[in-house]
């Protein structure tokens, strides 16, 4: 019956979507955007190569309105972080001008190699700085890395070398390390300001590849053709390029906050089976299930949280007891039988593991991912003079979570909260804080029932579909990737039109091809806002001896 | 109306100034600015004996009435209790603050996090993760680091690069050291040059590096025309960090002074039979990890490769853990049950000792380090603080803080300064006061103040 309802909302919003436009916004203002790690990473791996390796840590970036990406925009660079692009940069360079590799990377053969040779430089920083900084270097821009590359190779006594040290300045400069938005009027709102060609392709390019615009897409960009049916072109082929997994799996481990997977630790004597391999599996394999469902399959988004279907590798078989009929470290699909408690991507290691203490499992924090990442709503932060030890030790006559967690709520001011998060997470309790499934908690049986904003659910299956059913779970998607794509958070001038996407995602079957089309296409991914006027200040807090008041 | 410190006179500016920036790999003179205010100088050279500033940091606080006997008013003598009786020995090199106060105005208390960034910036946050005044390591790093090749060194030794306590605003927090095998190749990997050796020729690679950075800085200026205010300022964060690797590169080029306290330590076992140092929040690793970075922190500052520096033994949640225990030091911290004979969580209590030992060890790998006529700690102050008093009930008055060294002889120690109430900030402005920082008033709001502690001030 509730199906039915929903399918009959789903027709009516189709019909009601159909043709229309998406509401014109204010934009935002133009700004530059540090590249994200793993857009840093693609673009090195595309630009020359995924074998070139170089290590490195980056700074680490807010997480601003549930998403690393919107924090990009406000980024600063440390004396420590630029210390280390120049650490990566000297290495990637290093690798693009050795033996090895320059035969395929550089486009020419220098008179000598041992000496200046400015022809050959000017070809290779033409096509890489294009590619480097998202817009064809003019020559004021090509003349100062052709210099240093001739100035350093006369010093250097070595063509490569020269051509090393200034391919290493060009990957620690502003241009390439933000992504640099620039604008022009727009001539279809006299008086408004659109994102001018280079920054289109930029922005499209980082959200559906996550990595730099290619050559097409530049071409596209120098010719004008990023607007109306150019535009449209250039996306459907986006769309279809292999590179949108890439772009896609970047999303979703933002969005589901997967970068904390690379140090999760857990307790090698409660949890043997759990290893940083196992970890890395996990991701792969919601990513792959991710993927498999959105973009090969072209399914429905909210059965990511009721499918059974997904992929296991050898060191995942250990966790899911399962086995694994490449135990070489393939990937092989496989699909969990009607009647097992997995279901939907909460279900598996990475979601259970990740938000689990490292020697137990965590309601809270489970209950809390799911709110806030899966859903898109705000728990208020803990109060701060909550004694926990009064309803909550491990000494306690209290086997079960659910046990601790209703004394836990009995306190009123921890109350409002935890009924929020705790009734979800119990729901889950039968996988322990490394993904495995168990049947009992210290002896006592686990009791998994619950209820989701207004939908009852047995077990973790039933869970993924009340989460399947929630009305919250499309429009949070809608919401992160209209952030993703524009680089901030939504504004209130833009609720329209996010109400725009959410009828056309649910049209659309909630394929998330076709949402990433109507973003891509909108006019509000471009729009942008002139910025204020008034120069910003910076806010002092120290005094010097010598000032007067 | 508060301005910001001016840029101290720096041995780059120096070079600058006569040279127009023209060469490097110049004598220096020795010019009064470089010298401490006792004049105490490296015998062998000559050389000025720089001061150096670092912070020490641990979660979770102290176990009440466990760790210091609290007093009544300043004295000389801290009366260490159980949880900090690894403290006793350093007593003379060392101050205790308790009883200092974090008025919120009316804030929340975001748990593990506002003790922190107010005792260490001045101003309380006013959301979870708002870091709203630069904290008081990097001040001081902008006023004594000019000529320094690090301008902070930090390090966790949790093995998570972001438990870094240290920065200059919510958007510009660097990434900590995690690793021992990467902290030991970036002090002393093929760019450090050693002092003491006699055959010394500048390599023409950092000559180069330079000349591409200088003009990759010189181009990108044009930029700035084309951004708003607030991206400008972003822009200038990245010109200052070009300038620091500038600076580096500078450090390369030249002769240091020879430092016989400067020896190249061993490197962190790796490959071969013995793999890399293992990095987690287990507690045995948390220490050892803590103890070979201390060794190659303590000889980095002894070799002048950094004047500021930040350590984190745990991060502020202290996840630390013991093997095959369901519950970390912080889940304890708030669900073990109180021994009704110790009057204290056990196991909490033990894991706050062994977070004692580690500052008792830190502190003391700086007095072993002999420099001058006495210690690189004589040299040095170091800022061990925490973010709660007591991590059960996430109470932040009473924070405790302990400052260590001598800094060149400006700091008093082996007392127990008591806050009566008054705003934590007292201590930070009065580190950076010890230090040499012309300020007279920090922070904002109620945390906002301008009455240093004198009774530690020699």
């Amino acid at each position: 019956m509730r199906l039915g309802l929903l399918s009959l909302a789903v027709l009516v919003l189709t019909v009601a979507g159909c043709g229309k436009s998406p509401p014109p916004t204010a934009g935002v203002e133009p700004t530059i955007r540090l590249l994200s790690e793993p857009e840093y990473r693609n673009v090195i791996a595309d630009v020359f190569g995924a074998e070139i390796s170089y290590g490195g840590t980056f700074d680490p970036l807010v997480r601003t309105d549930g998403l690393l990406t919107v924090g990009t925009r406000s980024a600063r660079i440390t004396p420590a972080g630029l210390e280390q692009f120049d650490r990566m940069a000297r290495a990637i360079a290093s690798q693009v001008t050795d033996e090895s590799h320059r035969e395929v990377l550089i486009p020419c053969v220098p008179e000598s190699a041992s000496r200046p040779d400015d022809t050959c430089a000017t070809q290779f920083f033409r096509r890489t700085g294009r590619l480097l900084f998202r817009h064809p270097l003019s020559a004021a821009e090509l003349a100062v890395p052709v210099a240093a590359a001739h100035s350093a190779a006369s010093e250097l006594g070595d063509f490569y070398q020269g051509l090393s040290s200034a391919l290493a300045g060009m990957l620690v400069s502003p241009e390439f390390l933000f992504s640099i938005e620039t604008t022009e009027p727009d001539p279809d709102h006299p008086g408004r300001m659109r994102l001018d060609d280079y920054s289109r392709a930029a922005r499209l390019s980082f959200f559906l590849w996550g990595t730099t615009p290619d050559d097409e897409l530049l071409k596209a960009a120098e010719q004008g053709q990023l607007h109306g049916r150019g535009l449209k072109k250039q996306v459907d082929r986006m769309l279809e390029s292999p590179k949108l997994e890439s772009g896609m799996r970047a999303f979703f481990n933002d969005m589901l906050a997967f970068e904390d997977l690379s140090h999760l630790e857990k307790d090698s004597i409660i949890y043997p089976n759990f290893s940083a391999v196992v970890a890395e599996d996990a991701r792969e394999q919601t990513l792959r299930t991710i993927m498999d469902q959105l973009l090969v399959q072209r399914g429905d988004y909210r059965d990511l949280f009721t499918t059974r279907k997904t992929f296991m590798s050898g060191p995942l078989g250990r966790i899911y007891r399962v086995p694994v009929a490449r135990p070489d470290g393939g990937w092989v699909p496989f699909e969990f039988p009607q009647g097992d408690p997995r279901a939907g991507i909460v279900t598996q290691v990475s979601f259970a593991a990740l938000y689990s203490h490292p020697g137990r499992s965590s309601p809270t924090l489970r209950g809390r991912a799911i709110r806030e990442s899966l859903l898109c709503q705000k728990i208020p932060d803990p109060p701060g003079n909550v004694d926990f030890s009064l309803f909550n030790d491990p000494n306690s006559p209290h086997r079960t979570a659910r046990e601790r967690l209703t004394a836990h709520r009995s306190a009123p001011s921890c109350a409002g909260c935890h009924k929020l998060m705790d009734p979800i997470g119990l729901a889950l309790e039968k996988i322990d804080g490394a993904g495995q499934l168990r049947t009992t908690e210290n002896g006592a049986p686990i009791d998994t029932t619950g209820e989701l904003d207004g939908l009852k659910f047995t077990d973790a299956a039933s869970l993924g579909q009340a989460i399947h059913d929630n009305p919250a779970t499309p429009a949070c998607l809608v919401n992160r990737v209209f952030a993703y794509a524009s680089g901030h958070a939504p504004q209130r001038d833009e609720k329209p039109l996010l109400d725009f996407f959410q009828k056309e995602f649910a049209s659309s079957g909630y394929r998330l091809p076709d949402l990433l089309r109507d973003v891509a296409l909108s006019d509000a991914l471009y729009a942008v806002s002139p910025p204020p006027l008034a120069p910003a200040r910076t806010a002092a807090v120290l005094s010097h001896k010598d000032d007067p008041t | 109306m508060t301005v910001l410190l001016p840029r101290p006179v720096s041995r780059r500016s120096v070079l600058r100034g006569v040279l127009g920036g023209a060469s490097v790999g110049v004598a220096l003179p020795f010019l009064d600015c470089f010298l401490n205010e006792n004049g105490t100088a490296i015998a062998a050279t000559g050389a000025p004996l720089p001061v150096r500033f670092g912070t020490w940091y641990w979660g979770l606080g102290h176990t009440p009435g466990h760790a210091i006997v609290p007093k009544t008013q300043t004295s000389a003598g801290i009366n260490f209790l159980e949880e900090c009786k690894p403290l006793q020995p350093l007593s003379e090199h060392l101050n205790y603050f308790g009883g200092f106060n974090m008025p919120l105005d009316g804030r929340s208390n975001y748990t593990h996090f506002t003790g922190w960034v107010a005792s260490r910036s001045g101003s309380a946050p006013a959301s979870n993760n708002e870091i709203p005044a630069p904290t008081l390591d990097l001040l001081i790093a902008d006023s004594i680091a000019g000529n320094s090749r690090f301008h902070t060194l930090d390090i966790t030794a949790c093995g998570i690069a972001r438990e870094n306590y240290s920065a200059r605003s919510t958007n510009s927090r660097a990434a900590a050291e995690a690793s021992p095998e990467q902290l030991y190749l970036r002090v002393f990997g093929p760019e450090f040059v050693d002092p003491n050796k006699a055959d010394f020729k500048p390599d023409p690679r950092a000559m180069v590096r330079k000349s591409v950075l200088s003009a990759v800085s010189e181009q990108s200026k044009a930029l700035n025309k084309k951004l708003g205010a607030s991206d400008r300022a972003r822009l200038d964060d990245y010109f200052t960090s070009i300038r620091q690797l500038e600076n580096q590169l500078d450090l390369q080029m030249q002769k240091p002074m020879p430092n016989q306290a400067c020896a190249i330590p061993p490197a962190p076992p790796h490959d071969g039979p013995e793999q890399n140092m293992p990095q987690g929040l287990e507690v045995d690793t948390v220490i050892a990890n803590h103890k070979i970075m201390t060794q190659i922190l303590t000889m980095a500052v002894a070799c002048d490769q950094t004047k500021v520096f930040n350590m984190v033994f745990t991060d502020n949640f202290s996840h630390m853990r013991r093997p095959g225990q369901t519950y970390t030091h912080h889940l304890l911290t708030h669900e073990e049950t109180q021994d009704k004979v110790l009057g204290y969580q056990p196991v909490a209590f033990w894991f706050n000792c062994r977070t004692m030992e580690g500052l008792a060890h830190f502190i003391q790998s700086f007095a072993n380090m002999p420099e001058g006529d006495g210690s690189l700690l004589d040299n040095t102050l170091i800022f061990a603080a925490t973010e709660t008093n007591y991590a059960r009930v996430h109470s932040i008055d009473g924070v405790h803080v302990y400052m260590a060294g001598k800094a060149g002889g400006r700091m008093k120690t082996g007392l127990h300064v008591v806050g009566n109430g008054d705003p934590i900030s007292r201590v930070g402005l009065t580190a950076m006061q010890i230090m040499g920082l012309p300020v007279d008033k920090w922070g904002t709001a109620s945390l906002q103040t301008s009455k240093s502690i004198t009774e530690i001030v020699a």
